[in-house]
């Protein structure tokens, strides 16, 4: 009971985190290498708006994703747009500018536990004996709300849409009339957005530290993988498979066994079916 | 933009055009204009212990930049001669040491032995490693190869192997300080002269195939993957060779050896010197190594630093610097009438 429940809330953690990364990856074909260090990023500007500024701390959350969203568009308009199609090119700049947010914020004396966000909703109840505080019940609520939210919004309006013509055609949805550079600024923008909303959600949990920032990448690049590059459906599925893989080895092994257990994951993956758990599209178009 | 009535248009220099064929033999100033960079190279790097004998320090620093870039090449070789984009150079250098230190101070190897078996042995466990992510194209290289340094960290430091985080201690020093400087020149030398005859010949022209279109390599009934493999364990060995030899320097292996450092330096000294040319790999090291010395007081900020730069030249000015050299010497440009 104890391994479903944290399993369940360990997997949705995971699908939030990875949701933007693998957006952006699907729409776009972009490999974000800066994203953890986006989630890092949202999550100090959060505590900066808060503990500097003063500001309320919902306003705050505010500031901080349309900042990160912000950031994450500015990152395309000014490097990645330039150079994209170059994938040696975006792989360098996206890791690089990654590296510089991420050791920028580590020299600029973002170290320690000293900076943690609020919980939204303190305290916490019992369900069959084992006590779940709020927190993580509305990480849980709000994952589901966000994945229905964004199922709706491809399906039913006009961006969306767009969006999903370029992730499947990028040719067509151009002759469309679908301007796709543009579509991918938004993809950018959203993807970003989405790592900081996941950020507020979760680092209440926590601590905000700069090795969460690799941390994220990690975790989100596996799931990704793991339900085939791109695909949401399969991230969410692969989000729990290593949700549970996660709390498994807690119980059973040890903590020190997680990275280890994603990273084979990531392997068997690659050797077993390469295009991961939902990647059938792409399958011929991965494979050398 | 102008409006167009002119145009800049480049001509090779008339010794450039005398110097291609067999007439480059003609005269001393052809064969001069031919090998004069390469002797400025050798000679240069050859002189530079001699120079800095005053200073120890920067001696030592000469070593570190050796290994650098060692590493700088076999980035350079696997990103634009292969088509694979490692990010974890720092993993070869960390599989180098380590076995190196095993070797040297568990197995007792003399240090002429346990360097050469270290670069081997970390070679063939670094493409085995690699090797599930090889039949696919695209950045799951660049992912897998940025998982691992993390992962062998953490494993490490968890499971307190291999001494946890003290590392292992003890490992033989060279000796004596020339054959320490020179051991590393020379073999940096023997790496790029080699790695370019390599690519110059019929596997090079392969791996350049890879890159640009594996399909037809397959149909031409190429095993691509091995290929790859092939391209990884060549590359892997010169970086697992940096890393044998530099914790031989350090008399010590531990866990800085997989230190971001060895990651971004290489990819940004590439960039600067200029992709797919070796030599432009050994430019940017002999940029960056040195300043990176002297921002020591700053610390991290010179990650920070390097991928600003880093990201500056990609998008900027991503040719680097040694083609646009190469071609400076090479081609005069001057207005023409369009």
């Amino acid at each position: 009971m104890e391994i479903l429940l944290f399993g369940v809330i360990n997997s949705v953690t995971l699908s939030l985190t990875a949701l933007g990364f693998t957006l952006v990856y699907g729409i776009s074909r972009l490999p974000n290498f800066a994203h953890g260090a986006l989630y890092v990023t949202s999550g100090y500007i959060v505590w900066l708006c808060v503990n500097t500024l003063g500001l309320n701390y919902v306003l705050g959350i505010v500031v901080g994703i349309v900042a990160t969203a912000i950031i994450g568009a500015l990152m395309y308009r000014l490097i990645i747009l330039r150079i994209r199609g170059m994938q040696i090119s975006e792989i360098i700049a996206t890791y690089a500018i990654g590296l510089a947010i991420i050791e920028g914020l580590r020299w600029g004396g973002l170290r320690g536990s000293t900076f943690t966000l609020p919980s939204f909703l303190a305290g916490s109840f019992e369900i069959g004996g084992i006590a779940v505080d709020y927190q993580r019940l509305f990480v849980l609520g709000s994952g589901v709300v966000v994945f229905a939210a964004l199922g709706l919004f491809v399906k039913y309006t006009k961006t969306g849409l767009a969006l999903k013509a370029i992730a499947q055609d990028e040719r067509a949805a151009m002759m469309l009339g679908i301007d796709s550079d543009r579509k991918a600024l938004v993809s950018f923008a959203l993807g970003s957005g989405l790592s900081a909303f996941a950020a507020v959600l979760i680092l209440p949990l926590g601590s905000i530290v700069v090795e969460t920032g690799y941390n994220v990448l990690i975790y989100s690049i596996a799931v990704s993988i793991i339900g085939g590059l791109g695909s949401w459906g399969g991230a969410i599925v692969a989000s729990f498979i290593i949700g549970f893989a996660q709390i498994l080895t807690e119980v059973f092994l040890s903590t020190q066994y997680q990275m280890v257990i994603s990273l084979l994951a990531i392997i068997v993956t690659l050797l077993l079916k390469p295009s991961g758990i939902f990647g059938k599209q792409k399958e011929l178009d991965d494979r050398v | 933009m102008s409006d167009g009535r002119d145009r800049k248009e480049r001509i090779d220099r008339g010794i450039k055009v005398r110097s291609d064929g067999l007439y480059a033999v003609s005269s001393l100033r052809e064969m001069l204009y031919l090998s004069g960079p390469r002797i400025l190279l050798i000679a240069g790097l050859l002189l530079l212990p001699l120079l800095l004998d005053p200073f120890p320090y920067w001696k030592r620093v000469v070593n570190i930049l050796c290994v650098y870039a060692l590493l700088a090449i076999a980035f350079d070789f696997l990103a634009n001669c292969v088509g694979l984009v490692c990010l974890g150079g720092s993993m070869f250098i960390g599989l180098g040491g380590y076995f190196a230190a095993v070797f040297n101070v568990h197995l007792h190897l003399p240090i002429y032995l346990s360097i050469p078996a270290a670069a081997l042995a970390g070679a063939v466990i670094a493409t085995l490693l690699i090797l599930p992510c090889l039949s696919l194209r695209g950045v799951y290289f660049a992912i897998v190869t940025l998982m691992y340094p993390l992962l062998f960290t953490r494993v490490i430091e968890a499971f307190d192997l291999l001494g946890g985080s003290n590392g292992i201690t003890g490992l033989d020093s060279f000796p004596g300080t020339n054959l320490e400087n020179y051991s590393i020149l020379l073999i940096l030398l023997a790496v790029l002269f080699g790695l370019r005859r390599v690519l110059n010949d019929d596997i090079g022209l392969v791996m350049h195939a890879v890159k640009d279109n594996d399909q037809s390599v397959r149909a031409s009934g190429i095993d691509v993957v091995g290929i790859k493999a092939l391209a990884v364990f060549i590359a892997s060995f010169i970086g697992c060779l940096g890393g044998a030899y530099l914790a031989h320097v350090y008399m010590w292996a531990g866990l800085s050896l997989f230190a971001l450092d060895f990651s971004i330096i290489p990819i940004a000294a590439v960039t600067i010197g200029g992709g797919g040319v070796l030599f432009g790999a050994v430019v940017g090291c002999l940029i960056l190594v040195p300043l990176s010395e002297f921002l020591r007081f700053f610390g991290t900020f010179r990650i920070v630093l390097y991928c600003t730069v880093l990201t500056a030249f990609i998008v900027l000015k991503s040719e680097g610097l040694m083609p646009y050299c190469t071609r400076k010497y090479e081609q005069f440009e001057r207005w023409a009438d369009a």
